[in-house]
């Protein structure tokens, strides 16, 4: 296992780098002097001088690129045309919403695909398991922000029982209360990744009742309920989890559009208004930490799955 | 087509969709769809980009089916251009991803030394998250429907070559590939005369799944003001441009949003019923080859 993880983790760093590499070029291949980009429109040729001068940009390309990386390994991603302030602390100003979104989108995801796949799976064949597998796969060919603005015409709009956008943080006045605004959105976004939970859950505890330590379980006499939960479901929890992963890149492509249809004051939405902005080092810098969390978030989900499942790691 | 083929065709359709009555009306809700998208000159009562101020947000009635918008124009005809719209996006990114993500798949299995450097590049690009890196690539290009589609299907080539790379590393390892490499066929006659016609099936149910996210893609790309340009009449687009009126005018939310939604069920139903129908017997058709 400490072979395994070693290995896995060494694997990630060429691959980090050549990411990394690929974010560095993003700002070298838009059109224009890389500088004058960086700077904005509204930049003297005296200022592009300046910034040319400070990062180097007269040097060779792998030289700028390791000049680069040093600096944002110190935690340094330049500075926000828009904002002027460290691209740093314009990150961390959208993290709060955009993490508290993320959990309370896991939670919808976890209370409602979790169950509807087992009773989906338990009641192979029957027309419960039809209408389950049906509206999952429903669910997930709705567009995001269509299902989003028809929540907000029901629930806010005609209903009037929750706000339709923005989020204060829960440091202001509301406390705990304003999560309230964050229900909406975490169930947009909830919607078509449960949907695959539906279907993953369902298809690998499928999988799972085949399999001779169940035909033991219930040769021996076990309660079905018994067999279900123990043995079937315990083992098909293996292969919802190695999802997560695949999951957390779903949810950080819906939460951009999510964001936006809800104004949430998250990373999601700084992304869009970045590009439409112009605001390079921030696309750029927002682009970087997501993929390295991304990269993270695999490697973690595939060490649990080896520890949740030794087979794994023995190949 | 003879005669002979065409039964063959209606024999495997009906062996496909024998007994899924929602994936065989899928099929024929997208048969409708092409149709709208081929004779959509003809269908239309109103030119989709004819300006009407006087009938500005017009509820749904007998004169415009699904209404007007805030420019005064006849929500149907627009749907009816729409579909136009929704099969360039999901034919074009399926072809692009296809091509790209297929041949760099087979070609990496196949030549394992450039593959092993190949997939790398590959692996990368599949770490950005799909729609952030598709908004990524618009970023460093022009809004138009030809970029909309390179960008949509180079997302979907990562997981196109992945997919590939499986399956021709499998196929490689076969004894009919062995016997034509003792009867001395050349690299491009054993990837594409005896390879790739074991990949076809595969390659269907990958593309209507790729059609299917194409569409979500380019509708969320449509939404952000980043997808196709704003006069195009697609369905991305007209609810993009319908979220401010919302309250007045639910009905341009309804229209193209159900037209979406229908078209991206119906294929993945369809898309399912492909794969089921074609998953057991791959692995025969690789030893009865």
């Amino acid at each position: 296992m400490l072979g395994y993880a070693t290995r896995r983790l060494l694997a990630l760093i060429p691959t980090l780098l050549a990411a990394s590499l690929l974010v560095f070029l993003f700002v070298h291949l838009i059109p224009g002097d890389p500088a004058a980009v960086l700077l904005g429109d509204t930049a003297t040729p005296e200022e592009v001088e300046a910034l040319t001068r400070e990062m180097g940009l007269n040097a060779p390309l792998y030289l700028q690129y390791l000049y680069w990386l040093g600096n944002v390994l110190q935690g340094d991603l330049g500075t926000s045309i828009f904002f002027g302030a460290p691209v740093l602390s314009v990150i961390a100003d959208g993290a709060e919403t955009s993490i508290l979104l993320a959990v309370m989108t896991m939670v919808w995801i976890v209370i409602l695909g979790v169950p509807i796949g087992v009773v989906s799976a338990t009641r192979h064949g029957t027309w419960v398991d039809q209408v389950a597998s049906g509206g999952a796969m429903l669910f997930a060919s709705v567009p995001t922000f269509w299902l989003g603005l028809y929540l907000i015409l029901i629930f806010s709009v005609s209903l009037g029982w929750l706000p339709s956008s923005g989020y204060p943080s829960i440091s202001d006045d509301g406390g705990l209360a304003n999560l309230r605004y964050l229900l909406l959105p975490s169930f947009t976004l909830a919607a078509p990744n449960a949907a695959l939970i539906i279907r993953l859950v369902r298809a690998s505890m499928l999988d799972v009742q085949r399999e001779d330590h169940v035909r033991t379980a219930r040769a021996k006499g076990l309660a079905p309920w018994k067999v279900a939960t123990k043995h079937v479901f315990r083992n098909a929890l293996i292969a919802v989890a190695a999802a997560f992963g695949f999951t957390f890149a779903a949810l950080v492509s819906e939460a951009v559009v999510t964001e936006t249809v809800f104004s949430l004051p998250g990373i999601g939405r700084l992304v869009v208004q970045s590009i439409l902005r112009r605001d390079y080092p921030v696309i750029q810098g927002v682009i970087l930490i997501i993929v390295v969390l991304y990269m993270v978030i695999n490697l973690l989900v595939d060490l649990a799955y080896a520890w949740l499942d030794p087979r794994v790691s023995l190949k | 087509m003879t005669p002979n083929a065409t039964i063959q065709w209606f024999a495997t359709g009906r062996r496909i969709f024998r007994g899924r009555w929602l994936a065989t009306l899928g099929l024929a809700w997208l048969v409708l769809v092409v149709l709208a998208a081929v004779f959509a000159p003809l269908i239309v009562p109103f030119d989709p980009l004819e300006i009407d101020p006087v009938a500005r947000l017009t509820e749904p009635g007998a004169a415009h089916f699904f209404g007007t918008d805030h420019f005064g124009r006849d929500t149907f005809s627009r749907s009816i251009y729409g579909a136009r719209m929704a099969i360039v996006i999901g034919l074009g990114s399926v072809l692009v991803a296809l091509l790209v993500g297929g041949l760099t798949g087979m070609i990496s299995a196949y030549f394992t030394r450039l593959g092993a450097f190949l997939m790398r590049v590959v692996d990368v690009l599949m770490a950005f998250p799909a729609l952030l890196l598709a908004l990524v690539l618009m970023t460093l290009l022009e809004r138009s429907v030809m970029n909309t589609v390179l960008v949509i299907g180079i997302v979907y080539a990562t997981t196109t070559a992945r997919i590939l790379f499986g399956m021709t590393l499998k196929l490689k390892n076969e004894v009919f590939i062995d016997a034509a490499v003792c009867s001395g066929a050349g690299h491009a006659s054993i990837l594409f005369r005896h390879i790739l016609p074991n990949l076809i099936s595969p390659l269907l149910v990958q593309a209507s799944f790729i059609f299917a996210f194409a569409q979500l893609q380019a509708a969320a790309l449509d939404f952000l003001g980043l997808g196709l340009p704003p006069e195009v009449p697609s369905w991305g687009n007209m609810l993009s441009e319908s979220r401010i009126y919302v309250t007045r005018a639910p009905w341009l939310l309804l229209f193209p949003g159900a037209l979406i939604i229908l078209s991206v069920f119906s294929m993945n139903l369809v898309g399912d019923a492909l794969r089921d129908s074609i998953d057991p017997r791959f692995k025969n058709d690789i030893k009865g080859v």
